[in-house]
């Protein structure tokens, strides 16, 4: 087996800083120089995902203690576990490392044709950005998160004003007064946590939580739901997420396409924290605490979603609120909190998340080929009920007549075939139809919602065997969900492609296909080999409801013997954190 | 001391509240910094709070919490603040683009009917 440097556990943090360093220096007038790096740093940054990946799911990850473990654990500063800052590797981290990746891989490709040119210091800010999120998966740490929040935070401020314009500006003013107050949540509720327990250590505090007095308990719940409200504006669940729509249809594509993965922060920050805090024993599922209130705001979410679909016709609004179906769709099924319902979601994460994203490079694409046609409206005016209006009557000339012989034998440019095949991709995958991933997902979580309890799908199975209310409900909401995207979507397609309508074809760069090409190719791959793809993310759902070996594995590691060897004077609790302190 | 610090807390977040429904930018920006306060002192009552201890260890104190003030918040209230700053800074500038941008300091960018 082979041994990895334990160090490649902090390798997704630290290259993603150097190469915003080195590109900082180099100045931002290179751009193609700059661009290259970027490229090269985001795909080595891919590559180290996968080999920890993979290494997390054949237990050899690195840094964890017996040389090889399901968990890669790495003690920054070398302080032992409670005291220190860690990073904790396990396979839910590894994959929305690998996720967050590839994501952008294929932003930085779309960026290299044309984006780079409209703006100052995006490839910085981007690397800025893409490090705040493997830090925000990697930490083991609540204090650390917050930092890698607002380090993935302050970046998305500045890419998503990039290329500037009232409207971004605009929507970036409320973006960025919601977080910072999101932000404060997130402060007040990880002091109530510190106050009560004494730690901030994500494994530290599962084990203090248990043993906290009844009288504290509320403190610790409502320290919980303080910090779920700033993960969820995140997440953009339904109360708190209005600010997505706006904020992510006024960026720009390749910008937009990374945000995709920002509202899965917020639901990983959830599910690591109500894993860590409200796991409930070995052999019941759910969690001791808030499951339900997960589950209603999932659901909320999902009907505003469904709503908003139905009601968009702009491109931009439409996977903007995608987004907040996915969102909701997944808040549910982690509020169920049942090992195939979380790993089917898993998997639905993943592909949803692939196909918003390049839904929202193909809508640039798509906008920016009808913008070359002078007199057709444009998406972006507030255009009046589509089918009513008379800019969408035929004009005198076009051939509707199909026995003519004009309309019969013009090829199609390959652009607008291109266009119009990855357009009917990302359909399928964000609406759930088969034959693409975003079917395996759907039909993953619903099979697992209706099972009653003597499938075999899942080892560890909920209490109550008989398929409640709640389930039904979400059952349906996620038929229905699929239904209105296709509505919304196939609505808006008919527009873009099959209006009669003498259009030049587009000029695509052959280097702005490729990563919307390789997203539904990976999306294909993943549907065809989806078993070993399904195994990986159920067995990181069931090491989510039983956190106990991640636990041990943050306690076991000890730090390195160091070249001194004098005895340190250490206090029995919370000793200064330098490496926070001088932040 | 507690009900002292406790009020101070509860003052400013309640005023940084108000502040922030307010439709004007600089109002905005002000409720945010009156949270950003209320939130690092929060953070460093939850230390506990307590007179003439300092986060130092000495040779002849026992080396527990009951002799030394818990230096974690403190740490945590150092980066919390740089944060904060950095952050109101940069919604600062953001807020005066979008004033040269859409000629008012309304938070939407028109007036309404407010």
């Amino acid at each position: 087996m082979v041994h990895l440097p334990s160090h490649l556990l902090i390798a997704p943090i630290l290259l993603p800083l150097l190469t915003a360093g080195l590109m900082l220096a180099l100045g931002d007038r290179r751009r193609v120089i700059n661009t290259w790096i970027n490229v090269a740093s985001t795909a080595l940054g891919l590559a180290i995902a996968l080999v920890l990946a993979w290494s997390v799911h054949h237990d050899a990850a690195p840094g964890s203690s017996a040389g090889g473990g399901a968990f890669g654990v790495y003690l920054a500063a070398n302080w032992a576990a409670p005291f220190g800052i860690v990073l904790v590797l396990d396979r839910l981290s590894a994959a929305l490392l690998v996720l967050t990746s590839l994501l952008g891989l294929s932003a930085i490709t779309f960026v290299a044709a044309r984006w780079n040119r409209i703006g100052v210091h995006f490839h910085p800010l981007f690397q800025i950005q893409l490090m705040g999120l493997s830090g925000a998966f990697l930490t083991g740490d609540l204090f650390n998160l917050f930092v890698f929040f607002e380090v993935l935070l302050s970046a998305s401020y500045g890419l998503l004003l990039h290329a500037s314009g009232p409207n971004r500006v605009s929507a970036g003013l409320h973006y960025i007064a919601i977080n910072v107050v999101a932000s404060s949540l997130f402060l007040i509720g990880a002091a109530m946590l510190y106050g009560v327990t004494g730690t901030l250590n994500l494994a530290d505090l599962a084990e203090r939580v248990a043993q906290v007095p009844a009288a504290d308990r509320g403190l610790v719940e409502a320290a919980a739901v303080i910090l779920s409200i700033a993960f969820l504006a995140k997440a953009a669940m339904w109360p708190l997420g209005f600010w997505l729509v706006p904020a992510y249809s006024a960026a720009s594509a390749p910008v937009a396409a990374l945000f995709a993965i920002m509202t899965k922060v917020g639901l990983y920050a959830m599910l690591r924290l109500w894993s860590m805090l409200f796991a409930t024993p070995v052999g019941e599922s759910g969690y001791v605490f808030g499951g339900d209130w997960l589950v209603y705001g999932g659901l909320l979410t999902l009907v505003f979603g469904i709503l908003g679909l139905l009601a968009s016709r702009q491109l931009g609004l439409i996977a903007g609120f995608s987004l907040i179906v996915s969102s909701g769709t997944l808040l549910a099924a982690f509020g169920l909190g049942r090992t195939a319902l979380t790993g089917g979601a898993l998997y639905y994460l993943f592909t949803s998340t692939l196909a918003v994203s390049s839904m929202f490079l193909l809508i640039e694409l798509i906008d920016r080929s009808r913008l070359l046609e002078s007199e057709f409206p444009n998406a972006d005016d507030a255009d009046p009920v589509p089918f009513f209006v008379d800019e969408m009557e035929p004009p005198p000339g076009t051939n509707l007549d199909e026995f003519q012989e004009a309309l019969t034998g013009r090829a199609i440019p390959a652009a607008i075939a291109f266009l119009g095949l990855g357009f009917i991709g990302c359909t399928l995958l964000i609406t759930g139809m088969p034959p693409l991933s975003g079917f395996v997902g759907k039909f993953l979580m619903l099979s697992a919602l209706a099972d009653t309890g003597d499938g075999t799908l899942s080892a560890s199975r909920s209490i109550e065997s008989s398929v409640g209310v709640l389930e039904w409900l979400f059952f349906g909401l996620i038929i229905f969900s699929g239904l209105a995207a296709l509505i919304a979507l196939s609505r808006t397609g008919i527009r873009m492609f099959w209006t009669p309508r003498d259009r030049p074809s587009p000029q695509l760069k052959l280097i702005e296909g490729l990563p919307i090409a390789g997203v539904l190719l990976i999306c294909v791959l993943i549907t065809v080999r989806a078993e070993p793809m399904i195994r990986y993310m159920q067995a990181a759902a069931a090491g989510l409801e039983h956190p106990k070996p991640y636990i041990d594995a943050v306690f076991s590691l000890r730090p390195q013997p160091g070249p001194s060897t004098a005895p340190v004077l250490l206090p029995p609790a919370a000793p200064s954190r330098a490496g926070e302190g001088g932040t | 001391m507690e009900l002292v610090t406790a009020i101070a807390i509860g003052v400013l977040g309640g005023s940084g509240i108000w502040l922030l429904l307010r439709p004007r930018t600089f109002q905005v920006i002000m409720g945010l910094s009156l949270i950003s306060y209320a939130v690092n002192l929060f953070i460093f009552a939850m230390g506990r709070l307590a007179v003439d201890r300092a986060p130092i260890l000495t040779p002849d104190t026992p080396p527990d919490l009951a002799h030394y003030a818990d230096p974690t918040p403190q740490a945590l209230v150092l980066t919390a603040i740089v944060i904060g700053f950095a952050m109101t800074a940069l919604f600062l500038v953001v807020m005066l683009a979008n004033r040269g941008l859409t000629g008012t300091d309304h938070v939407d960018g028109d007036e309404g009917e407010d």
